[in-house]
């Protein structure tokens, strides 16, 4: 039996008088590999933000461990450093080089010393397949170096689950791979994961459930055949077909 | 005694050229000193303006920064609306009568052009902060990173980069505007050339030296900053470590 790891209960987060998630329900399990998908404006994004606490949920709770992520003594700087991000925009720090950018929240956050941290990067940089460009800087990488040296980033700081928010929306198409290989690899680790994709195939043959989101709320939360093969929902089928006849 | 325009500004430039020296280099001390200290106070002011202030973050928390916030506010508007001259016999004279302080010139000098340096260096600074894109500080705060920390090793390096050129623009501004201390006294440039073209009642030789002093001051630092910035700018390549066959070669990458 594996652990709960992230629980989200009755989550609702509106900006204004738009109310972008409504009564999100949702729970996430060690090595779980979740592929969240659904249509632009859906609130998927809002939700891994939630979950990532770049936005603050207007009610509702999360629970990381059980333990209530806005509880006033949790830190969310340990709590952040256990769950990373991957933007679709990539963000690495622009002023550092590659290897800067996977050691600067190691020293700074989890308090490694520079050459142990140096060292853990240069593992993880080798795993991803850019440990050549050390020195580069993120202007002097392509859209899926940029990406792959993303993820080792977060990888660095050892987290528990990765979050991803369209990794490869942003790639042009022959660097789409590369970077699905790397995160292939990472499902197979074990890393728990929960990645908002528009890449139906990686849904169905990486991920153990996909979630798919309307209107703020999970409409279906099933495994990839149950939401291929024979989905409940008429709002999941109808959006598979548009999927499928694009 | 000289004649001509030309035998003068020669028996000023021989007579009080160490004067004249002296006075460009308290002229280009109080400018660099307020420039730099200016920048610390902008830059402090800048970060903690931009701190975050969350509904659900805790009341003395939220009051703290609120305030905080009018304060700079208030100092801002107050030292950027108002002429340094002025505010320089406010708080020369203001310091003495009020607290009884007994400043001497130089120093009021060096706290005033940094004080007035700082109020505009904030606002400066802050444009460079928020004129990084967004996704530099959520990377930060998702790894864990507080927000001073994000500030200080993410935003600030870049934003710094970028108003460069506002910073230099603040020192010459500086160099110049330093000579509006000369209403306290302050043996800056200025003060100096005036007091010498009073002793022969020569206003216009004397000041036609000034004048080529400031210049090829203003200009020898517009150029040296030129030059910092190119190097910040930073280098094109970069090297790529260890090919598949030969581990310890390095091939030389470009710019993409
Ligand atoms: N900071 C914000 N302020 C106001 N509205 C926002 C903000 N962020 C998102 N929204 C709104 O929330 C809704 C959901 O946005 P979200 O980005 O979560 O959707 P998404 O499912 O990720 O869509 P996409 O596939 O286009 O990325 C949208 O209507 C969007 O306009
Ligand atoms: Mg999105």
């Amino acid at each position: 039996m594996s652990e709960n790891i992230i629980s989200v209960s009755h989550l609702e987060k509106s900006f204004g008088g738009n109310q972008v998630l409504r009564d999100i329900d949702f729970k996430a399990y060690t090595g779980d590999v979740i592929s969240i998908i659904g249509s632009s404006g859906s609130g998927k994004s809002t939700l891994l933000r939630c979950i990532n606490q770049l936005e603050k949920p207007t009610s509702g709770a999360i629970f990381f461990h059980g333990k209530n992520i806005q509880d006033p003594g949790f830190s969310l700087s340990a709590y952040r450093a256990k769950v990373g991000m991957v933007f679709q925009n990539f963000n690495l720090f622009n002023n550092l080089s590659v290897l800067q950018n996977c050691v600067v929240g190691q020293v700074k956050v989890l308090n490694r010393d520079h050459g142990t941290a140096a060292k853990r990067a240069l593992e993880i940089l080798e795993k991803v397949g850019m440990s050549q460009y050390i020195e580069a800087k993120p202007a002097q990488i392509s859209g899926g170096q940029k990406q792959r040296v993303a993820i080792a980033r977060a990888l660095a700081m050892d987290p528990e689950v990765l979050l991803f928010d369209e990794p490869t929306s942003a790639l042009d198409p022959e660097m789409v791979g590369e970077v699905l290989n790397v995160m292939g690899t990472l499902a197979k680790s074990g890393l728990t994961m929960l990645v908002v994709t528009h890449e139906m195939d990686f849904a169905r043959e990486v991920s153990n459930r996909i979630v798919f989101m309307d209107e703020g709320v999970i409409v279906e939360d099933a495994t990839p055949e149950e939401m291929f093969v024979n989905p409940k929902s008429e709002r999941t089928k109808a959006f598979l077909n548009r999927f499928r006849n694009r | 005694m000289p004649t001509t325009f030309f035998e003068w500004v020669l028996f000023f430039a021989d007579k009080y050229g160490l004067y004249f020296l002296q006075g460009a280099g308290t002229t280009l001390l109080i400018a660099s000193f307020g420039t730099i200290t200016g920048l610390a106070i902008g830059l402090v002011v800048a970060v903690l303006r931009t701190v975050p202030i969350e509904a659900n973050d805790p009341a003395p928390r939220k009051i703290f920064y609120t305030v905080i916030r009018w304060i700079f506010v208030a100092y801002i508007e107050i030292f950027r609306g108002t002429p340094m001259i002025v505010q320089s016999m406010v708080i020369y004279y203001g310091s003495a009568e009020l607290w009884g302080l007994d400043m001497s010139p130089m120093t009021a000098a060096l706290f005033i052009v940094s004080i007035n340096t700082g109020a505009y260096m904030a606002e400066i600074a802050r444009g460079g902060i928020i004129s990084i894109d967004k996704g530099q500080y959520e990377a930060a705060q998702s790894i864990g990173m507080t927000h001073t920390q994000t500030m200080l090793h993410i935003i600030l390096p870049q934003a710094l980069r970028n108003i460069l050129p506002s910073i230099g623009n603040e020192f010459v501004v500086n160099i110049k505007d330093t000579s509006v201390l000369n209403v306290i006294s302050v043996t800056e440039l200025f003060f100096m050339s005036k007091s010498a073209a009073g002793t022969y009642m020569r206003y216009f030789e004397v000041f036609f030296i000034t004048c080529v002093i400031y210049f090829v001051l203003t200009f020898s630092v517009t150029r040296i900053l030129l030059f910092i910035e190119k190097k910040m700018r930073g280098s094109e390549s970069f090297v790529i470590h260890g090919s598949q066959t030969v581990p310890h070669a390095v091939i030389k990458g470009g710019a993409r």
